[in-house]
């Protein structure tokens, strides 16, 4: 990675602007990733060569996690350096909160959906005295 | 008569300025390097900085519409499930489309830095026909959907997948929007640092759309039909 920081840093440096734009080869590198990362959970899911719904998921959500990560570091330069290391600040604590939306709302409605069920309000109301 | 009497008193402060700045520069000389650095970088690295803070807010609204369409998203209301509707093939294509675009539009990006005007425009224009070709996909696909009666007042399900997969192609309609006037302004202004800062936003822009185009076909395609 540190001979393209070069480059970028010298790029920056010739128009006085600010950085935030790779290299040919960063470019290159990430299409290649993405290409590989986008036909592999196609195939799993189309073919179904595990012939398991819940791997084949597991490995597609792998594969979608990784690709992301290839985008962000290839396509959209976010590193350490990048504007004093704001961006990949502002960038993970998005994913946190990202995260913290998602699976939040997943599992509260998930168990708001199980308690709702006929069967069990039934049982909840000849439980209590 | 008017104008001398406003432009008196605004001198008057200007010129206190002054002598105020002479005072501190004797005082104290680093105050004077840091205003010229000041003036050397005008608002370009904040400008990127705030258009990627926004992004990270627009993240936080798709992730807002993922939840939506994770909790809804098995909610069929006796109406069609992902499997019977969804054809991966046409998917596959999209996602194509929109990674070659990205790539695209990083090739522009590269033209842009070595001051290659023309070069920078073929490529956008390039990715330009790439996402309107993507957005005309998704849209008879979704004109498909709909005359088969799997419209969004069908079921939860198909109301979370319209928002969500509408939103994404409404954010690359705009995308292309803003391609296509970056195109006139290139044109007519050439290279000026200005559309340097300009495109690099859109950079960002577009492939933050990449991204979230990820988690569509990730979590709505391949996962629905899983189900």
């Amino acid at each position: 990675m540190s001979p393209n920081h070069a480059t970028t840093e010298r790029a920056a440096g010739t128009h006085g602007e600010m950085e935030g734009h790779g290299s040919k080869r960063s470019y290159l590198i990430g299409f290649g990733l993405s290409a590989i990362l986008t036909a592999i959970p196609f195939w799993l899911v189309m073919a179904n060569p595990l012939g398991n719904d819940g791997a084949t998921a597991a490995l597609v959500i792998v594969f979608a996690v990784v690709q992301i990560l290839v985008h962000t570091v290839c396509f959209l330069h976010v590193n350490t350096q990048s504007e004093g290391g704001w961006t990949m600040v502002a960038y993970i604590f998005t994913g946190v909160i990202l995260l913290i939306t998602i699976a939040g709302s997943l599992w509260i409605m998930y168990h708001l959906n199980t308690n709702m069920m006929p069967g069990m309000m039934t049982e909840q109301v000849s439980q209590t005295p | 008569m008017t104008t001398k009497a406003t432009s008196k008193p605004k001198a008057a402060p200007r010129k206190k300025k002054i002598a105020a700045a002479a005072a501190t520069v004797s005082a104290d000389p680093t105050f004077y390097l840091i205003e010229a650095d000041d003036h050397h970088h005008p608002t370009g690295g904040a400008t990127l900085l705030g258009f990627w803070i926004y992004l990270m807010s627009d993240a936080l609204l798709f992730a807002a519409i993922f939840a939506t369409f994770g909790v809804l998203g098995t909610s069929y209301a006796g109406g069609p499930t992902p499997r019977e509707i969804f054809e991966l093939p046409l998917v596959a294509l999209n996602t194509a489309i929109l990674l070659v675009s990205s790539i695209t539009y990083g090739f522009g990006m590269l033209a842009m830095e070595q001051g290659k005007a023309k070069l920078t425009q073929t490529w956008l224009l390039i990715t330009g026909l790439l996402g309107a070709s993507f957005v005309g996909i998704e849209l008879y696909e979704f004109g498909k959907l709909i005359a088969e009666g799997a419209t969004p007042q069908t079921s939860g399900f198909l109301s979370a997948f319209f928002t969500l997969v509408g939103t994404h192609g409404l954010h690359v309609t705009f995308g292309i929007i803003w391609i296509v006037v970056m195109l006139v302004q290139v044109q007519k202004r050439g290279l000026i640092p200005e559309n340097k800062r300009r495109l690099l936003c859109l950079s960002m822009f577009w492939h933050f759309l990449d991204v979230v185009w990820i988690g569509v076909f990730t979590f709505v395609y391949l996962l629905g039909m899983l189900r």
